[in-house]
């Protein structure tokens, strides 16, 4: 029999309601039994005492920059680096150079390199409009068809309402979830950080909270109109938290992620010009950052996606105006949510997963995010204890435009399967 | 202030990063060397077989004339390398650019940029001196340090001060400076300009805030009158010029209802009968010509200090995230 028991685990599964120490039988690629002291049948086992044994972690928000821009990430590097992250699956961001994922020939050819190079299942996520343009809608149907499950035109948001009530009511018939860059970007307009007392100390153009939370206030009220269902992406202050909310208990079919950047990080942060600090949404002040924890918490906020966004080094080592906005994401979401959430108590362990795992998996309508006889075997293993010191010679990834470089972390993946394959990429350095 | 005050930042990047010590003990530096340029011998060895680069993204004759004679009189060898805007995002980074100076073998570099923070990043990569000569909206450190230079020279003292800083406050890096300069060594500082001119928050760095002119005048010892760029970003605030000059412009009959002994200061280039008359700035109180001066003794100081720092010179700007 091929397969893999792993042994005496703290099994947390929240789709399942399970929180007690398991044993997980896996089979051709499947799960084949949770259950208390299985036997190995034949199968190797691993032991995972003292260990948290998870659904593998899905990440709504991934940039992996192929095909075009090979030179800041691939499929390879980029889910290796999920991988190593406790990431089993992602979602990709069409936002690719030179050509979009607006296309069934570009998503096409895009699933062969997966096929051949993926080392976790990769979802594809089109473009709402031709080239994210906002002129006019891709062909969601030819999307749908060529493996689509979402789409967006994150990076830019569509400003044309007429076009994104049409798009919303569209997705819905195509059953793709819409995810919306939420920026306006005539009040964005050329900021580089998040406007405010920093923005003015440091001389650098702002970028205010209005810019997020207005549109994400007009693409909720046009999902409302259309009766159809909108993902906000990486939320990032505290108006937007408290409109998603109203909207909610209104009735609004919403769903939100954020980044762990944002309950990590502050605005304070940038004053040493490091652009590796620069992303979009800025990072805002730490009454945003509490109210995103608390939204993380209520459910408000329903996803932790990490928005990894590769640039080389000679696109972030200049000015800060000069840089391009994104960090990479994938290899410290876990260590940074333990670090910040579950240590610290904002999340439990299942909450935890919930937000990394399940949520994510069910707004995408992907079959995964939970450890059900008979799922997929996408499972993570992490060490919860242990401490860590994100190095850059460690990172997977292509690029390494990452702030958290030299920050101790808790929470170390050690065991990755995807489909019931342990992959060994992360056993190297565990 | 102390002679046995020892320096050890290797860089000048902004007045925010300094310490009241250090600001004073500039200052106080720059007192000794103000003697020497009025010598018959205007030149001291101090920087004697060093190297200054001043390294220019924008053009500004008179800056870089004034560190180019303050490091000339401390014997110093002067190099001038001025990059085109147009050619700042496509040709060789600041980075690159940085390392290349410094393969030279010289030991400060004097940058000017347009955008701000520039210096920051460049000190970081650069085992070199670094000394801001204004980036961006965000610091001019020695233009602040020769405006409080002069008004201590003139009224004897920074600490209880009353300072207006009148104009397009948002989009000035002279403004920032001095105010990081002023409050640290105890002046109270207020900041006047038109509502859209007045960046968010800048009451959190400890000045009032007016838009009235004759509340910014009522009761200063001194203003200093910033210069309106009506060509660049002010315009969009205030798009006459004629109105500017009639809400804030610093005029004759302004000037007499203030304190008689009111020092009026401005960074120059000045926009005769925009931000002030001629008559203000050729007037009793005007100190314009004296800051010119100050600049150079102020620079040098700056140069000096930087070179020496010890032990072996710590980074100007860097904070721990
Ligand atoms: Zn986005």
């Amino acid at each position: 029999m091929t397969g893999y028991l792993i042994k005496n685990g703290r099994v947390v599964d929240p789709a399942n309601r399970i929180d007690e120490v398991l044993d997980i039988l896996i089979s051709d690629g499947k799960i084949e039994k949770v259950g208390k002291s299985l036997s190995n049948g034949g199968c190797k086992a691993i032991d995972a005492s003292g260990k948290i044994v998870g659904p593998g972690l899905v990440d709504m928000h991934t940039h992996l920059r192929e095909p075009g821009r090979e030179d800041k990430e691939t499929v390879a590097s980029g889910t290796r680096a999920a991988v190593k992250g406790g990431f089993t699956s992602v979602a990709c961001m069409p936002n690719t150079e030179p050509e979009a994922l607006d296309n069934e020939g570009i998503i096409k050819r895009l699933s062969g390199i997966i096929k051949k190079d993926a080392l976790a299942n990769v979802f594809v996520v089109g473009a709402i409009t031709m080239g994210r343009a906002g002129k006019k809608l891709a062909d969601f149907k030819a999307l749908k068809k060529a493996g689509a499950i979402g789409i967006s035109d994150d990076g830019s948001s569509v400003d044309d309402e007429k076009l994104m009530s049409e798009a919303l009511a569209l997705a819905k018939k195509e059953g793709l979830l819409v995810i919306g860059h939420c920026e306006d970007r005539s009040i964005s307009d050329s900021g580089v950080i998040n406007y405010g007392l920093i923005s003015t100390k440091m001389g650098l153009r702002g970028i205010p909270v209005e810019a997020e939370y207005k549109r994400v206030e007009r693409d909720i009220e046009l999902a409302r109109k259309a009766k159809a269902a909108i993902h906000i992406a990486h939320v990032s202050c505290k108006e937007s938290v408290d409109i998603i909310r109203k909207a909610r208990k209104a009735g609004v079919e919403v769903s939100a992620e954020t980044a762990p950047h944002y309950f990590s990080l502050t605005e304070d942060c940038c004053v040493t010009y490091d652009t590796n600090l620069k992303m979009n949404p800025p990072l805002r002040t730490k009454e945003d950052a509490e109210a995103i924890k608390k939204a993380l918490k209520d459910g408000t906020i329903d996803a932790i996606a990490t928005d990894h966004a590769p640039h080389t080094d000679s696109e972030k080592d200049v000015e800060f105006d000069f840089a391009p906005f994104g960090i990479l994401g994938l290899e410290t979401a876990l260590g940074l949510a333990v670090t910040e959430l579950v240590e610290k108590k904002v999340l439990s362990w299942s909450e935890l997963f919930m937000r990394m795992s399940a949520s994510p998996a069910r707004l995408l309508g992907i079959d995964r995010g939970d450890l059900k006889n008979g799922k997929a075997a996408d499972i993570v293993i992490i060490d919860p204890g242990k401490e860590y010191t994100y190095t850059k010679d460690s990172i997977a990834s292509r690029s390494k435009n990452s702030p958290f470089i030299g920050w101790k972390l808790k929470g170390k993946v050690s065991h990755v399967f995807v489909a019931g394959k342990l992959i060994d990429e992360v056993l190297a350095d565990r | 202030m102390s002679k046995h005050f020892v320096w050890t930042k290797k860089d000048l990047l902004g007045l925010e990063y300094l310490s009241r010590e250090e600001i004073e003990f500039i200052l106080y530096t720059a007192a000794s060397f103000k003697e020497v340029t009025t010598r018959q011998i205007k030149k001291v060895p101090a920087l004697r077989g060093k190297t200054v680069v001043n390294l220019f993204y924008e053009p500004s004759t008179r800056t870089r004339t004034s560190f180019e004679l303050a490091a000339k009189r401390l014997s110093a060898d002067v190099i001038n390398i001025a990059v085109e805007a147009s050619s700042v995002k496509k040709g060789e980074t600041l980075i690159d650019t940085g390392r290349n100076i410094e393969a030279l073998k010289i030991d400060i570099i004097v940058v000017r940029h347009g955008s701000s923070g520039a210096p920051n990043i460049l000190a970081h990569h650069v085992n070199s001196s670094v000394v801001n000569a204004g980036d961006g909206w965000h610091e001019h450190p020695t233009q602040a340090l020769l405006d409080m230079f002069t008004l201590k020279e003139k009224l004897g003292r920074i600490e209880g001060l009353n300072v207006s800083i009148i104009g397009d406050i948002a989009h000035s890096r002279v403004a920032r400076s001095n105010i990081w300069g002023l409050t640290k060594l105890g002046a109270k500082v207020t900041v006047c300009a038109p509502p859209l001119l007045i960046p968010e928050g800048i009451e959190k760095m400890g000045v009032r805030v007016t838009n009235d002119l004759d509340t910014a005048l009522k009761g200063a010892d001194a203003i200093n009158v910033l210069r309106m760029q009506f060509e660049r970003d002010a315009a969009l605030a205030f798009p006459s010029k004629l109105e500017y000059f009639k809400q804030y412009g610093i005029t004759a009959e302004r000037l007499k209802k203030c304190k008689k002994e009111i020092v009026v200061m401005h960074p120059g280039p000045i926009n005769r009968g925009i931000e002030i008359s001629s008559e203000v700035a050729d007037g009793q109180n005007s100190v314009i010509l004296e800051q010119v001066t100050n600049g150079i003794a102020v620079r040098m100081a700056a140069l000096y200090l930087v070179a020496h720092a010890r032990p072996t010179g710590t980074r100007g700007g860097e904070k721990p995230l």
